[in-house]
C-alpha cells in the first residue's frame, strides 16, 4: 500500500487519556533518536540508558535526590503552565525566580528577625511578590499596549540574572569569598525535612500548589474567565469580561508561583543567595509544561522525572558520555512530544472504498469534519 | 438544440465523519448554459462545487471534463482544466492592486512583472465582457460588488471555461446582483458555462438556464429554468417536512419609546468611522430590520449597541437613561442581549460543552456561583432546561458546542440570550446557514418576544425575511442610516435604492 492511500483526518476529540497515551509514545521516540546519537558516539545505548534509570529512579537514593532536583522544575512548570490557560506564554519564569529568591534573600540576609513562624512567612510571601512583580511588568505592557509577552518576559530574564551576578559579586557576596555567593541565611529559616526522607517541605508546596491550582482552574470564575479568554477573545469580551484584569490576575499568579521556586531552593537546599541560581530552571519549565500538557498533577510528575534524568547524567560522566546528553534527551524528547501533537488533532486513514466503522464520539452532524 | 456537453459529474460522493455530504450524485454542465444549484444550507452544494474546483476529493465517482476522465488534484489543476470558482469569502489581497492580484492568480513565475500589459489584458476583457474594473485600483478601495468583478476577472484571465460562483448575490444589492447576471450571461454567450450556486429561488428562475436542486446531499430535482415553479421548487428544497409557520402579527402603534441613538459615530475594528451620525428610535414590541449589503456598519452598530466598541461621538439612551459610557457587563444587565454574527467566534466557545456556554455570560450570577466558585450542578441544570425547552440536540453534555450541528448552536445562543426577559435583543443575521426547520424555529422565538414587549433590533442581509418579519426597516449604506420605512408602506425596489445609497 502506497503512500496514496493514507489520508489525513481532522479528529473531534482526543480523550484524555489518548493524549496521555500520545505523549509518552513520543517521549519513548525521543528516547530513541537520541540513543542513535549516544550510539554515535560509540555507547551503547541500552546500557546508558539503563545505568541512568537505575541510578535516578531504581533506588531510595536516587529517587530522593530525583525529587528534589525535581523540586524547582516543579515551581516553574507550574508557572508556565499556569500562564499557559490563558494562551499567555511566559518564558520568564526563569527571571522571576531570581527576583523572587532576591526579594526573599535580601529580608532573609538583611531584614529583621521577626519570631520564627511570621519570619517564614514573611520570606515566602516577599519570595511570590517578587515574582509576581517582575511578571507584572510583561502584564500591564501586555494587557495595556497589547506588548507581545513572549518576548518581554525572556528579556526581563536577562535583566534578573544580571541583577542577581551584580548582587552576588557586589553588595552581597559573603566576606573572604571567591565564589559569587552570599553569607548564610539564618537557620531558623531553613526549610523543615520531612522526617528523615531527606526531602524537605518544599515538596509539600509544590503538591498543594498543584492541587490548588488543578481546583483553580476547574472550579472557580476566574477559573472559567480565564478558559474563555484562552479560547476566544472576542467571546471575552461579548460576555464582558474584563480581558486585561485577568491577563494581570494570571501573569502575575505566574510570577508568583516562579518566584517561590526561589523560596524552596534557598531556605531549603543552598541556604544563601548565589549568582546563577535559577541555572535554567525556568527553562526546563517550560518543557516540563508542554510534556505535561498543562496539567499542573502531571507536571509534579514530569519534573520528577526531568529531575532525575538530570542527575543520572553524573552517573554516565564516568562512562565517559558526556554531561550535555541530558540536555540532548529533553531537547529530543521536547521536539517528538510538540510533533506528537499533530497526532492529537489528525489521524492517519488508509483509504478504503467503503468504511462504516463507526468513529468515537464523533461530529453529531456535517459541520465538524467540513473545516472550511 | 442542446450544446455540446462540457463537464460530467457521475455518482459523486464525499463524506464528512459520519455525513453524506454528496451521496451519488450526477450533474451535466452544457456549453454556453447558467446552471443553478439550488438548495438550503448544508444540502452539499458547496461541497460538490469545492470538489470540481479542486479543493475537496470525492470518495467514489467520476468526473469527465469534455468526454475525458480528469482527476481533479487542486485548485491549479481545476484551472488547467478551465474550472475555476469564486467563493463566498473573497480571496485578494487588499493591499495590492486589481492588475497585480490577477496576475498573482495566474501562477506565473516571470522575474519582472510586466503591468502595463497586464492591465491591458484586463481592460480588454473588461469590454468584452461589460465587467467594469480599474485594474490600477488598490482592492480596499474597492466595493464589495466591485471585488466580485476582480474575483471573476481572475477566472477570464485565466481562460477558465467553467465558472462557479458560490452564493454571489448574497454581498449585493438587488440592483448590483441584476448587473451580475446580466455579466454573467454575457459570458454564457461567448461560449462559457457558468454555474452559481443559490438558495434563492427567484433569482434561479430568472436567470438560470437548468435547475438542479439538491437535498441532504442527494439530488432533489432537475429541471429548465423555463418548467420551474416555486411550488416544484419548494417542494425539492424542503421535502417533505411541513414547515413552522411564521407569522408576524402587526405590532401595536406607539409602543412606548425604548432605545434611542442619536447621531452616533463609531469606529471600525482598523480605526476608521464606520457610523456615520446615525439617529434613531427604537420602541418596545417591535421588530426594526437593518438591511444593507454586507459591510455596511452592521456588525460596528450591533456591537457598539452592545458596549464592545468604543462611541466616538454621539449618545445612546435606553429607557430614558444615557448608557453612552457603560461596558459590556453593565449592559447585559440593563437587559441587552446579543446574537451576534459570528456564532463560533463570539456568542459560543466553540471548544467549551453547552454547560459552560450556557451560562458564558451568568456564570457570575448568585445563581451559578458563589464567593468565585462556580455551582456545577446549578450550571448542568441550566444547560439542561435550554435542552429540554429548546429542543436542542447535542451529542452530550460534554462534548464541545462547536461539534454540534449549526442549528442547534443557534438555538442555545439565541435560548441563552432571551432568558431573562431582556429588553433590547440584538439579533445579528440570526438565521444565516440555518436550514429551513431551524431558521423557522429561530424566527418564530423572535417573534414571541416581540410580542412579550421586547425591542428586537434584526441585521439582515435577506430582504425577504426582512419583509416578513420587520414591523420597521432601516436601511444601512457606507455606515450612514439612509431612511426608515414602515414595512407594508415600502417595496425591494425602495429598499434596494436605500440600500446602493441613492437618496430617495
Amino acid at each position: 500500500m502506497g503512500l496514496a492511500n493514507i489520508r489525513l483526518e481532522r479528529k473531534q476529540v482526543a480523550s484524555l487519556g489518548r493524549r496521555i497515551l500520545n505523549s509518552v509514545l513520543f517521549v519513548l521516540l525521543g528516547f530513541a533518536f537520541s540513543g542513535i546519537f549516544i550510539a554515535a558516539l560509540g555507547f551503547n545505548p541500552f546500557t546508558v540508558y539503563a545505568k541512568m534509570i537505575s541510578y535516578s529512579f531504581l533506588n531510595l537514593r536516587g529517587i530522593r535526590g530525583s525529587i528534589m532536583a525535581g523540586l524547582p522544575l516543579m515551581l516553574c512548570g507550574l508557572s508556565v503552565s499556569a500562564a499557559f490557560k490563558m494562551n499567555l506564554n511566559n518564558i520568564g519564569a526563569e527571571g522571576q525566580y531570581a527576583v523572587g529568591a532576591l526579594m526573599g534573600g535580601a529580608f532573609a540576609l538583611y531584614g529583621p528577625a521577626l519570631p520564627l513562624p511570621l519570619r517564614m512567612a514573611v520570606m515566602f510571601l516577599l519570595c511570590a511578590l517578587g515574582g509576581a512583580l517582575w511578571a507584572m511588568i510583561a502584564a500591564v505592557l501586555k494587557a495595556y499596549w497589547n506588548v507581545n509577552e513572549t518576548i518581554i518576559t525572556l528579556m526581563l530574564n536577562y535583566i534578573a540574572l544580571l541583577l542577581m551576578d551584580y548582587l552576588c559579586y557586589g553588595p552581597w557576596m559573603a566576606k573572604r569569598q571567591t565564589t559569587p555567593i552570599s553569607e548564610k541565611i539564618p537557620q531558623e529559616l531553613y526549610l523543615p525535612y520531612l522526617g528523615n526522607s531527606g526531602i524537605n517541605a518544599g515538596i509539600v508546596i509544590a503538591v498543594v500548589l498543584a492541587v490548588l491550582l488543578y481546583l483553580f482552574f476547574q472550579y472557580t470564575t476566574v477559573g472559567f474567565q480565564v478558559q474563555v479568554n484562552k479560547y476566544s477573545l472576542r467571546s471575552a469580551q461579548y460576555a464582558g469580561i474584563n480581558v486585561r484584569r485577568n491577563i494581570l490576575i494570571i501573569l502575575g499568579l505566574s510570577g508568583a508561583i516562579a518566584g517561590l521556586a526561589g523560596f524552596v531552593q534557598i531556605t531549603g537546599v543552598v541556604h544563601r543567595v548565589q549568582a546563577q541560581l535559577p541555572g535554567g530552571s525556568g527553562y526546563t519549565g517550560i518543557v516540563i509544561a508542554y510534556l505535561s500538557q498543562f496539567h499542573p498533577l502531571a507536571v509534579i510528575l514530569v519534573s520528577i522525572l526531568l529531575g532525575g534524568l538530570n542527575n543520572s547524567c553524573s552517573a554516565v560522566q564516568i562512562m565517559g558520555v558526556p554531561s550535555q546528553i541530558a540536555a540532548m534527551i529533553q531537547g529530543c524528547i521536547m521536539i517528538f512530544v510538540i510533533a506528537g501533537e499533530f497526532f492529537n488533532r489528525y489521524r492517519l486513514v488508509l483509504k478504503k472504498p467503503d468504511t462504516t466503522a463507526a468513529g468515537q464520539a464523533e461530529a453529531v452532524e456535517s459541520k465538524g469534519g467540513v473545516g472550511l | 438544440m442542446e450544446n455540446a456537453v462540457l463537464l460530467e459529474m457521475k455518482g459523486i460522493t464525499k463524506r464528512f465523519g459520519k455525513t453524506n455530504a454528496n451521496d451519488h450524485i450526477c450533474l451535466r454542465l452544457h456549453k454556453g448554459e447558467i446552471h443553478a444549484l439550488l438548495g438550503e444550507n448544508g444540502a452539499g452544494k458547496s461541497t460538490l462545487m469545492n470538489i470540481l474546483a479542486g479543493i475537496y476529493r470525492p470518495d467514489s465517482g467520476q468526473i469527465l471534463a469534455n468526454g475525458e476522465r480528469v482527476e481533479i488534484k487542486s485548485p491549479r489543476h481545476a484551472a488547467d482544466i478551465g474550472i475555476g470558482m469564486v467563493h463566498q469569502h473573497f480571496q485578494l489581497i487588499s493591499t495590492l492592486s486589481v492588475a497585480e492580484n490577477v496576475y498573482l492568480s495566474m501562477g506565473r513565475t516571470d522575474f519582472v512583472i510586466n503591468k502595463a500589459a497586464m492591465e491591458k489584458t484586463i481592460r480588454n476583457y473588461s469590454e468584452k465582457f461589460g465587467l467594469p474594473v480599474d485594474p490600477a485600483a488598490k482592492i480596499w478601495q474597492l466595493s464589495v460588488g466591485e471585488q466580485q468583478r476582480v474575483e471573476i476577472m481572475k477566472l477570464l484571465c485565466r481562460d477558465c471555461k467553467i465558472l462557479i460562483l458560490d452564493e454571489p448575490s448574497a454581498v449585493l444589492t438587488p440592483q448590483e446582483a441584476r448587473e451580475m447576471f446580466k455579466t454573467l450571461r454575457n459570458m454564457a454567450d461567448e461560449g462559457k458555462s457558468v454555474i452559481v450556486i443559490s438558495h434563492k429561488m427567484n433569482e434561479v428562475m430568472e436567470n438560470a438556464d437548468r435547475i438542479t436542486v439538491l437535498k441532504g446531499g442527494k439530488i432533489a430535482d432537475e429541471m429548465p429554468a423555463a418548467e420551474a415553479t416555486v411550488d416544484r421548487l419548494t417542494r425539492a428544497v424542503v421535502g417533505s417536512r411541513t414547515l413552522a409557520e411564521t407569522v408576524r402579527r402587526e405590532s401595536e402603534k406607539g409602543g412606548k419609546p425604548l432605545l434611542s441613538i442619536e447621531n452616533l459615530c463609531a469606529g471600525n475594528d482598523k480605526g476608521l468611522i464606520a457610523l456615520h451620525d446615525l439617529s434613531v428610535e427604537l420602541r418596545e414590541g417591535e421588530i426594526f430590520a437593518i438591511a444593507g449589503v454586507a459591510g455596511s456598519g452592521q456588525r460596528e452598530l450591533a456591537e457598539t449597541l452592545a458596549g464592545m466598541r468604543k462611541v466616538v461621538s454621539g449618545k445612546i439612551t435606553l429607557h430614558g437613561k444615557e448608557i453612552t459610557k457603560t461596558n459590556v457587563r453593565q449592559r447585559i444587565s440593563l437587559g441587552i442581549s446579543f446574537i451576534p454574527e459570528d456564532r463560533l467566534q463570539m456568542g459560543l466557545v466553540a471548544q467549551m460543552n453547552m454547560q459552560q456556554n450556557a451560562v458564558l455570560k451568568d456564570f457570575r450570577e448568585p445563581a451559578y456561583s458563589r464567593w468565585g466558585v462556580l455551582k456545577k450542578a446549578a450550571i448542568r441544570t441550566a444547560a439542561e432546561n435550554y435542552v429540554k425547552d429548546y429542543d436542542i440536540k447535542n451529542g452530550g453534555m460534554e462534548l464541545p458546542v462547536g461539534l454540534m450541528s449549526g442549528g442547534n448552536q443557534q438555538k442555545l445562543l439565541v435560548a441563552r440570550e432571551i432568558h431573562g426577559n431582556p429588553s433590547l435583543i440584538i439579533a445579528a443575521y440570526p438565521v444565516r446557514g440555518l436550514d429551513i426547520g431551524a431558521a423557522g424555529e429561530i424566527n418564530r422565538i423572535l417573534l414571541e418576544q416581540k410580542e412579550r414587549g421586547a425591542c428586537i433590533l434584526l441585521i439582515s442581509e435577506e430582504l425577504d425575511e426582512i419583509f416578513r418579519m420587520a414591523d420597521r426597516i432601516g436601511v444601512l449604506c457606507g455606515g450612514r442610516l439612509m431612511g426608515v420605512r414602515e414595512n407594508g408602506k415600502t417595496d425591494y425596489e425602495e429598499i434596494g435604492r436605500l440600500m446602493s445609497g441613492e437618496a430617495v
